[in-house]
């Protein structure tokens, strides 16, 4: 291990990473993000070593371990290099076969590649693949090539050129102003302008001001942070430091949400190396720049995302918001001043730096730029983290890249922006993703959380779930936060149950308002938004549930009935056996009956019915 | 020195002091449930929230933690906007709470009659957490904090367990807004159902009756550098001594008999 001790130094060693990496002709990428590890990569990733070693080939061969390549719903993934050849859902017994005709024939291994669904033709390379070619994969690209416990990866692929760059060229302020002029905001929720705050935090009259990395990502469903610190930990770093220098700080925290083990272990990994190379710590690359950064564990609250609780929790006090007149930039972490940003807005750093503002700002929208990382997730074929240009439409996104909705099912509503966002109706798919449009249609950008839900989903359970969550996840310190979510939840519930009346909508709103503008913290202030969205697209469903006690969708349980359709019921019995509560009735080759008072609406029988004689209304 | 406005009229003052602070000095009211002038500003009941507006933008803030600094803005304490919001949060805290009297006279003034919405409950607490913060910024002890959150939020000692921390100073019941923490002195021991506490009590060595609770005087001595032959003394001479030992004090509210 040798310190860095120069720009120049940097460069020759970066010259050997890259032949050290060239040298390896054949090699295999396994991806081992959350999905592909959840569903078996790390046995592929072993079976690849013991394999490649029986042929004696292990030499020649490298096997990598990658972060997450995005592609959740066909993992786990395998990526063979040269050629790009992509396979899916791969395990352990396909790896004899990939190795003998893939790594050896170079063929590829048919049965495991993907098929389009729409074309139904086997797809080669992974570039091809419908679901990677509409992207603009920026931030998560490399996360597939490198191994992420490697320094000397990420610098065979140009890593810590920017901020080598901004050390010899740029002065702190010229680093803000290119930061600036590249448009890039907030990829943490609130969408604020990155170059701004760190200007505000570098004019704050202070000689100590500290670097904060919120990772605490507490959106369910969502792990784009999560892949991006496990997949290419120095980017986030990089980023970091680059950001210390422009606004003078010598300390930063990254908060990581303690359920996040790897990406804990793995940038604590990058740390060491950092510093081992002298990357990190006193006097970088011979700047006379010194900073260090400190991981900070969350103790998973989703409040403790919030900027306020955030920097509250790192003091070692109780994770809740406060007001925040004054801005952090200005009395931030023990009062002194302090940038906090998310984790993508830091791992966008060395690329703006690397090709300049210009470029970064030709990406995007007129007032939102660079690219977005989504987590797809919900009734859409391909679920996974997703990369796209900002301003591109949510149809894009749904149905070119997410392939659609499974099942052949109309698509009813996408919930953008996490639980707090709010649901976007099909009406408006067409909708250019950025800050402002999805704000207008009474939704946000979030952190990234994106859900589609088919035309089987009851919007008003859909806003009580999110609700539910966010009521759950509050800190309880202010009045319209803690009671007004109460108050609306159980109207929700009210409603579902069939005991709705028609001023409970008017109520609703009220408290809606009065969370929105009377909150502490944005959690009060964006939790009403999925009912608000709701009440404001699917108006008529509440109605139906209201006047009618119906649930058009079918899945309110107190407004739903089962009924067999005697003519069609054979009296198979099934559904007799299956009814947990006995309240199905009949003899034997007769039509059965279902005995309202007793049934709880579970739908045992509607499943084990093989005549369609179940009917639900 | 800045120049703003409240309800149009026009006030100098100081930076950095909270548009709640101004206006009181300045006569004018604005309700608060969980501001005390001798307690950091918390921003949580929400209730003195008030509209600020500068050239064509408005927002609404809360006043207790809203530092004066911006010259020229203008603050309105009344405006619909404000009043339409404390509405709904006396709606809120009268069905959380419908026997609070404060929360009554409250409801009473904005001509309320009960709470419309669904979930009724018949809390004391608004969890406006002056005990809290009284306990641990005044008395410099920690014997009670929040316990649980979102709706489930309490004020507790930790687990609820009789606390050992406590002195049994009663400066939690002195500063709670709603008469949820009640003190009862039996003969032996001063009682806090609230806190699940009991605390013993000092007898008179003359005469056996009871009258402090066994580990204040020493505590709160300590912390107000009283004379240390205080104890020594009788009931009255004791008082001479304690004043003129607080005088010393720049006691600016009733409630502050005690300072860090
Ligand atoms: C309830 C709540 C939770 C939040 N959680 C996160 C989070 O997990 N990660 C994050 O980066 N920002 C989160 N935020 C936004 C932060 O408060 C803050 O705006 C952000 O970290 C700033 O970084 P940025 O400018 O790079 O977006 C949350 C906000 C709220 C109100
Ligand atoms: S007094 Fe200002 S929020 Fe309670």
């Amino acid at each position: 291990m040798r310190k860095i001790i120069n720009p120049a130094d940097l460069e020759s060693f970066r010259q050997s990473c890259i032949k050290d990496m060239s040298r390896e002709e054949t090699w295999v990428a396994v991806c081992c993000g959350t999905g592909c590890s959840a569903s078996g990569a790390h046995q592929v990733v072993s079976s690849f070593k013991e394999a490649l070693q029986e042929k004696n080939i292990d030499g020649k061969i490298t096997t990598r371990v990658t972060g997450c390549h995005g592609f959740c719903e066909q993992g786990p993934l395998v990526v063979v290099h040269p050629g790009n050849y992509l396979y899916c859902q791969v395990t352990p017994d396909d790896v004899e076969e990939i190795i003998e005709k893939t790594i050896i024939q170079k063929k590829a291994v048919e049965r495991l590649q993907y098929t389009d669904p729409v074309s139904k033709e086997k797809v080669v390379v992974e570039d091809q693949v419908p679901f990677y070619y509409n992207q603009h994969r920026l931030l998560m690209r490399n996360s597939g090539i490198i191994d992420p416990t490697s320094i000397k990866d990420y610098l065979a692929i140009s890593g810590y050129r920017a901020l080598s760059m901004v050390l010899q060229e740029k002065s702190p302020l010229e680093v803000i102003e290119e930061i600036k002029a590249s448009g890039l905001r907030g990829r943490g929720g609130a969408g604020f302008p990155t170059g701004l705050k760190w200007e505000s935090c570098y004019n704050a009259p202070d000689n100590t001001r500290y670097v904060i990395c919120n990772a605490d990502e507490g959106d369910p469903g969502c792990f784009q942070d999560r892949s991006i610190l496990e997949g290419n930990p120095h980017s986030v770093l990089e980023g970091m430091i680059i950001g210390a220098y422009a606004v003078s700080a010598e300390k930063g925290y990254i908060y990581v949400r303690n359920e996040y083990p790897l990406a804990v272990k793995n940038f604590s990994t990058a740390l060491e190396q950092a510093r081992e190379y002298g990357l990190l710590g006193e006097n970088i690359l011979g700047s006379g720049f010194s900073f260090d950064v400190k991981i900070n564990r969350g103790g998973g609250a989703f409040v403790c995302g919030e900027s306020s609780a955030l920097i509250a929790s790192i003091e070692g006090k109780a994770g809740e918001p406060r007001d925040k007149y004054i801005h952090a930039t200005e009395k931030g972490l023990w009062d002194k001043p302090t940038v906090l940003n998310n984790v993508k807005t830091w791992a966008s750093v060395p690329y703006i730096i690397n090709n300049g503002a210009d470029w970064y700002a030709q990406i995007g929208t007129e007032k939102s730029k660079g690219t977005m990382v989504f987590s797809l997730t919900g009734n859409v074929n391909n679920t996974g983290l997703v990369e796209v240009p900002m301003g591109i439409t949510l149809r894009k996104l749904v149905f070119d890249i997410g392939g659609g909705i499974p099942e052949g099912k109309n698509i009813k509503a996408v919930q953008t922006g996490g639980p707090s966002g709010g649901c976007i109706p099909e009406k408006l798919l067409d909708l250019p993703l950025d800050y402002e449009k999805l704000t207008e249609a009474g939704s946000m950008m979030g952190s990234g959380g994106m859900i589609v839900m088919d035309e089987s989903t009851c919007m008003v359970d859909v806003a009580r779930y999110f609700l539910s969550f966010t009521q759950e996840e509050s800190c309880g310190k202010c009045t319209p936060c803690r009671e007004g979510g109460k108050q609306m939840l159980a109207i929700l519930n009210n409603i579902m149950e069939g005991k709705g009346q028609e001023n409970d909508l008017d109520m609703l709103e009220e408290i809606a308002q009065a969370m929105k503008e009377g909150s502490l913290c944005a959690l009060g202030g964006m939790a009403p938004n999925p009912v608000l969205t709701t009440l404001k697209y699917f108006h008529q469903e509440y109605l139906d549930h209201i006047r009618d006690e119906k649930c058009p969708a079918k899945v309110c349980r107190n407004l739903i009935k089962y009924f067999i359709n005697q003519e069609v019921c054979t009296g198979c019995g099934r559904c007799l056996k299956a009814c947990p509560v006995d309240a199905v009735e009949g003899t034997k080759d007769e039509p059965h009956i279902i005995h309202q008072e007793k049934c709880t609406k579970c739908g045992a029988c509607l499943e084990v019915c093989r005549y369609e004689a179940i009917s639900v209304e | 020195m800045a120049v703003i406005f409240i309800n149009d009229r026009e006030f100098q003052t100081e930076e950095e002091v909270t548009l709640l602070e101004l206006a009181r000095q300045k006569g004018i009211e604005i309700p608060a449930l969980c501001h005390h002038q001798a307690l950091s500003p918390y921003g949580a009941c929400r209730l003195c929230t008030v509209e600020v507006c500068k050239e064509d933008k408005s927002r609404l803030v809360t006043s207790c933690t809203y530092p004066v600094r911006e010259e020229g803005i203008s603050v309105y304490t009344d405006s619909p906007r404000v009043k339409q919001l404390r509405r709904v949060i006396v709606k809120l805290l009268l069905a959380r709470c419908p026997q609070v009297k404060l929360i009554q006279d409250l409801a009473e003034e904005m001509g309320l009659e009960g709470s419309p919405f669904p979930l009724h409950d018949q809390e004391e607490c608004i969890l406006c957490g002056l005990c809290v913060r009284v306990c641990s910024e005044v008395i410099g002890k920690n014997a009670v904090s929040f316990s649980y959150r979102g709706a489930g939020r309490k004020v507790s000692t930790p687990f609820n367990e009789p606390s050992e921390e406590c002195v049994g100073c009663t400066a939690c019941a002195f500063v709670c807004p709603t008469g949820a923490i009640k003190v009862e002195d039996s003969d032996e021991t001063r009682y806090m159902e609230f806190w699940n506490t009991k605390i013993p009590l000092r007898r008179c060595k003359e005469c056996g009756i009871t009258y402090t609770p066994e580990n204040t005087p020493e505590y709160i001595l300590g912390k107000l550098e009283l004379p240390k032959n205080l104890l020594d003394l009788c009931e009255k001479c004791r008082r001479k001594a304690v004043a003129e030992s607080l005088s010393n004090y720049d006691v600016t509210s009733r409630s502050v008999i005690i300072k860090k």
